[in-house]
């Protein structure tokens, strides 16, 4: 019933039916009668990979050393970090939650420390070593850090784990020791909803206590 | 096909009988000494990816010729569309297609409303929606829509949206269904009468929001008719359903994806507005699309914990037995009625059930009003209602011992419950007894303040506990397959998700323990309507006891196959054999024994295929996760600030399936209780209809810094409700934590705290009166 009238409600709202849009949309048909009113008129409807990087006079060439690999990229000046790590180099274990430098998903060490990818600009990292999730294990083989989040269980949903992972990893370089408390302010900065705090602290001192014993943080 | 019986199902307190087909098999309960992998702590099975980078979560999807899609919301907390102008931004280089009510099909959303409508009666709702080459210019271009709204009257606070002559939310008046949903049981007003003592108070909850890591999104390809979407949901057959029956297609045209999701927690369990918008643009294009809602949209568009109103009456006798309690609440439904329970189940009502239901009481009333206001839709979030009904109800209770001078929870043994007093059925098992018990010695209960507030000091500290009741019981439908790989191996598929609890772990022990064979020889597939039978969506904390079960089931199958080709190859009869550790041996000498992989490898490509669907539960019996929570606290009687020292957390979840990944559900449960009980608040301007809330920044999330000590535990045993014993664990932490916090609180400061959170203001404005 509700369905009903729905659609009678709807023919004033709009002349375009579900199964009129449905049927009569895909590529290469656009610009039928039933969109004449409010769609643009698209010019191609096919993908081409060059069209991405069309926008003359706006970009700019920049070098990014992300990982030990050299990346050319075309950027924005607006572009952010993680934004370019992400959308144009697929490095996608760095996440973004906020946007606005509040969560921390999107940590990355520059040059060894962590920062905030979403609150750097991509044009700032130039030439700076940039350190990603992605290069933190060796192959398959797991870096003490990753081993311990993994045997401590350190998260849930697994989202913000890179972003803590990476402050773990900031911190045991500038401190393979950390007290408890310690440990807690350096990650502060770092939300997990799913509230693994505790493991994740935990994780923090197993992996210490790792890397001490193998000789120090190499990564 | 088998017999069919009717079987009671429960999700969320909405109770159903359906209709379900018995299983090949009834299977006995595991022999507790015998197992091997069922109880473990073992690591996830996706533990590598999580720590890596390399999870794929539907924001990280990245497709050829990708589009990216962003909406435009209206600023409006109640408005009529009156000129909208894309022309700008078409002109916009990169802008591929714009999409609003003017060439969007008129999709029936919440209510009488549509997928976008001239109508807007929240701030947030879609107005328009874009598609570009990148974010960056689909950002630019919704700054160039130009949009003119025609301002109407409107009404946030639903104590003014029930008054008369409160502006409409909608035609039909703000009071839904024009009449309180109202449950009663004995006589109150007779059981007011038998009481000695008789406690009154009025408790009020917030508006708590989901902050999911991962933001609500899909990315949408069309190839043909046949469309594919990776969607950050709780349940891709809902998905799946309603995207059919959005878009007028049918349900085999349409796969759902999800294998990685970054938190949902009761918000995430159908397609969303987005998803729909993500589809139209792609089909516009001819491209993918790509649209993930930004921090802000997920505060606003996604739906939250709905705010309560609670004023309580409740009767006791001197020896502590409840005579009578009363309940009239008001909850804020937000501008329509949620999606997830359309109109004949509220959710706001949920909140009334731990009256109902948490302890013995022959005289019950609850009156829940549910009101429409002029902010977004409320949703469920990780046990609704349960959660605000029991901040009150256990302050109440607590109140009532120190009155009488009971020990809280001997007045809690008092009011025991035996049976399901809404439904008159006796539990299939509950523990709670074992819970105050066990909970009570591990916080060292003897050691709270005996007279509440005694001590006079700059910092309190003070003793509080709370007790829980949830569903979480399962039921069918809910199927699973097995398939045995010729090297021994074998892939478990079902159509189920992992929302971050680790199901995917629980259902890989759950085969290994019945298929004898080792985790890692395993393989799981799940949240892919495509590849898997179908599985509920992941709410109610119903994943493991519904699933669950159909995988010991497939797996059972699986192994009676085996049994049977093992018997033909070595000449003896299949009941005779079993499988432990990856060896078939003899039952009767285990000294005889053979690899399972050299049995599997004569098979060459027969299949050995186990298929495995959920049971129905017993008849005329009720299953609940009960479970008791003790707070040690510290309360700074100078900044008002309060800390929570220490957590003790016991339920009664039935068998553990893997210890690591319950506790962890119980510690994070606890955190989110505990921002709901001290910082949690989403906040409305009412002079706007604008939150003022939407960041984390302004929205206060529990840190490292925050957290207290837990110690997570269980009553043991098993629940005979269904066969693996096991029931869900995944919202019950949750319920307790504010109720035991502000038990505590007063035990520390002889003050109680009635409204949340409980920031250091209201705690220092309650010790100055």
């Amino acid at each position: 019933m509700k369905e009903k009238e729905g659609n009678k409600k709807g023919k004033q709202l709009s002349s375009v039916s579900r199964r009129e849009f449905i049927k009569g949309l895909g590529a290469g048909a656009l610009g039928t009668a039933a969109l004449s009113g409010g769609i643009i008129a698209l010019k191609e409807a096919e993908a081409h990979p060059a069209e991405e990087s069309l926008e003359e006079g706006i970009k700019i060439p920049l070098r990014l050393k992300i990982n030990g690999i050299r990346y050319k990229v075309e950027v924005e000046p607006r572009y952010t970090l993680v934004d370019v790590i992400r959308d144009q180099l697929q490095l996608t274990g760095t996440k973004k939650a906020c946007d606005r430098g509040e969560c921390g998903a999107c940590t990355v060490l520059l040059d060894g420390k962590p920062v905030y990818s979403c609150m750097t600009l991509a044009i700032t990292a130039a030439g700076r070593d940039i350190m990603t999730i992605e290069g933190l294990a060796s192959g398959e083989e797991l870096h003490p850090i990753q081993q311990a989040f993994l045997e401590n269980d350190a998260f849930q949903c697994g989202f913000c784990t890179s972003g803590q992972i990476m402050a773990v990893n900031g911190l045991l370089k500038q401190n393979l020791n950390p007290s408890r408390e310690e440990a807690r302010n350096a990650l502060a900065g770092n939300i997990c909803r799913c509230g693994t705090y505790t493991r994740i602290l935990e994780a923090t001192l197993d992996a210490s206590q790792r890397l001490r014993k193998g000789g120090g943080n190499r990564g | 096909m088998g017999r069919r019986v009717k079987t009671r199902v429960e999700e969320e307190g909405k109770i159903e009988e359906i209709n379900v087909e018995l299983p090949h098999e009834d299977l006995p309960p595991w022999e507790e000494k015998n197992l091997v992998w069922v109880g473990k702590g073992i690591p996830r099975v996706d533990g590598f990816e999580k720590c890596t980078g390399k999870a794929k979560y539907t924001y990280d999807i990245h497709l050829p010729g990708m589009l990216y899609g962003k909406i435009l919301r209206c600023p409006h907390p109640h408005a009529r569309l009156i000129r909208l102008d894309t022309s700008k931004a078409q002109r916009l280089s990169g802008v591929k297609a714009i999409l609003s009510q003017e060439n969007a099909p008129p999709i029936p959303w919440y209510n009488d409303s549509f997928l976008f409508d001239r109508t807007l009666r929240c701030v947030g709702e879609e107005v328009a929606a874009v598609a570009a080459v990148d974010e960056y210019i689909a950002r630019d271009a919704l700054d160039m829509i130009e949009a003119e709204y025609e301002s109407l009257p409107f009404v946030v606070d639903p104590e003014e949206a029930l008054r008369p002559g409160a502006p409409p939310v909608r035609p039909g008046g703000n009071l839904l269904d024009g009449k309180p949903i109202i449950y009663s049981r004995g006589e109150i007003e007779q059981g007011f009468d038998e009481a000695d003592l008789i406690i009154e108070e009025n408790f009020s909850t917030q508006v708590q929001a989901h902050a999911c890591m991962e933001t609500h999104g899909s990315v949408v390809n069309w190839e043909g008719d046949h469309l594919t979407i990776w969607e950050s949901t709780q349940g891709v057959s809902d998905v799946r359903e309603g995207m059919a029956k959005a878009l007028g297609i049918p349900i085999s045209k349409v796969r759902v994806i999800k294998d990685f999701m970054g938190g949902g927690f009761g918000s995430k369990t159908r397609e969303g507005k987005y998803t729909v918008i993500a589809a139209l643009l792609a089909k516009m294009t001819g491209r993918p699309v790509k649209l993930m809602l930004d921090r802000k949209e997920e505060f606003y568009a996604t739906g939250h914990r709905p705010s309560s109103l609670q004023y309580v009456k409740a009767g006791v006798k001197k020896d502590g037995s409840l005579t009578a309690i009363y309940l009239r609440s008001i909850g804020a439904c937000g501008a329509y009625e949620t999606p997830l329970f359309p109109s004949k189940f509220s959710m706001i009502d949920a909140l009334a059930r731990p009256y109902r239901e948490l302890y013995h009481c022959p005289n019950v009333k609850t009156e829940v009003y549910p009101v429409y206001n002029n902010i977004p839709v409320h949703t469920a979030q990780r046990a609704p209602g349960h959660v605000e009904g029991t901040f009150a109800l256990e302050q109440v209770m607590d109140q009532a011992a120190h009155q009488l001078g009971m020990d809280p929870i001997a007045l809690r043994m008092k009011n025991y419950a035996l049976k399901d007093q809404v439904e008159d059925f006796p539990y299939t098992r509950k523990a709670l007894d074992q819970c105050y018990q066990k909970g009570a010695e591990k916080i060292q209960w003897e050691k709270r303040n005996k007279k509440p507030g005694e001590k006079k000091a700059l910092i309190c500290e003070g003793i509080g506990m709370a007790g829980q009741i949830w569903g979480g019981g399962g039921g069918p439908p809910a199927y699973a397959i097995i398939k045995i790989n010729q090297d021994g191996t074998a892939n478990l598929l079902t159509g189920t998700q992992d929302i971050g609890t680790g199901s995917k772990t629980v259902f890989v022990q759950i085969a290994s323990e019945e298929l004898g064979i080792s985790p890692k020889d395993i393989t799981i597939t799940l949240g892919d309507t495509e590849t898997t039978p179908y599985a509920p969506r992941s709410s109610g904390s119903r994943t493991v006891p519904s699933v669950g079960p159909a995988v010991r089931s497939a797996a059972a199958d699986a192994k009676r196959q085996l049994l049977d080709l093992a018997g033909s190859i070595l000449d003896s009869k299949a009941e005779d054999l079993a499988i432990r550790e990856g060896q078939i041996y003899l039952k009767n000498n285990p000294t005889r024994k053979i690899p399972l992989k050299e049995i599997t490898q004569k098979m060459g490509n027969n299949m050995i295929m186990g298929v495995g669907s959920r049971g129905p539960n017993p008849p005329q019996a009720a299953i609940n996760v009960f479970g008791a929570q003790f707070a040690h606290v510290a309360v700074n009687t100078a900044t008002g600030e309060v800390r929570v020292l220490k957590v003790v957390s016991i339920h009664d979840a039935g068998r553990v399936i893997n210890s690591m990944t319950l506790n962890n559900q119980i510690e994070g449960g606890i955190v989110q209780g505990m921002g709901y009980g001290l910082m949690e608040e989403v906040i409305w301007d009412k002079g706007t209809g604008i939150m003022l809330t939407p960041n984390l920044h302004a929205y206060k999330l529990p840190t490292m810094l925050d957290i207290p000590e837990v110690v997570p535990g269980v009553a043991e045993g098993s629940d005979p409700a269904n066969n693996i014993g096991a029931k869900g664990i995944g919202e019950p932490p949750k319920i307790p934590t504010a109720p035991a916090i502000a038990n505590a609180i007063y035990n520390a400061i002889g003050v109680r705290l009635k409204e949340l959170p409980i920031t250091p203001d209201k705690v220092l404005r309650a010790l100055k009166i």
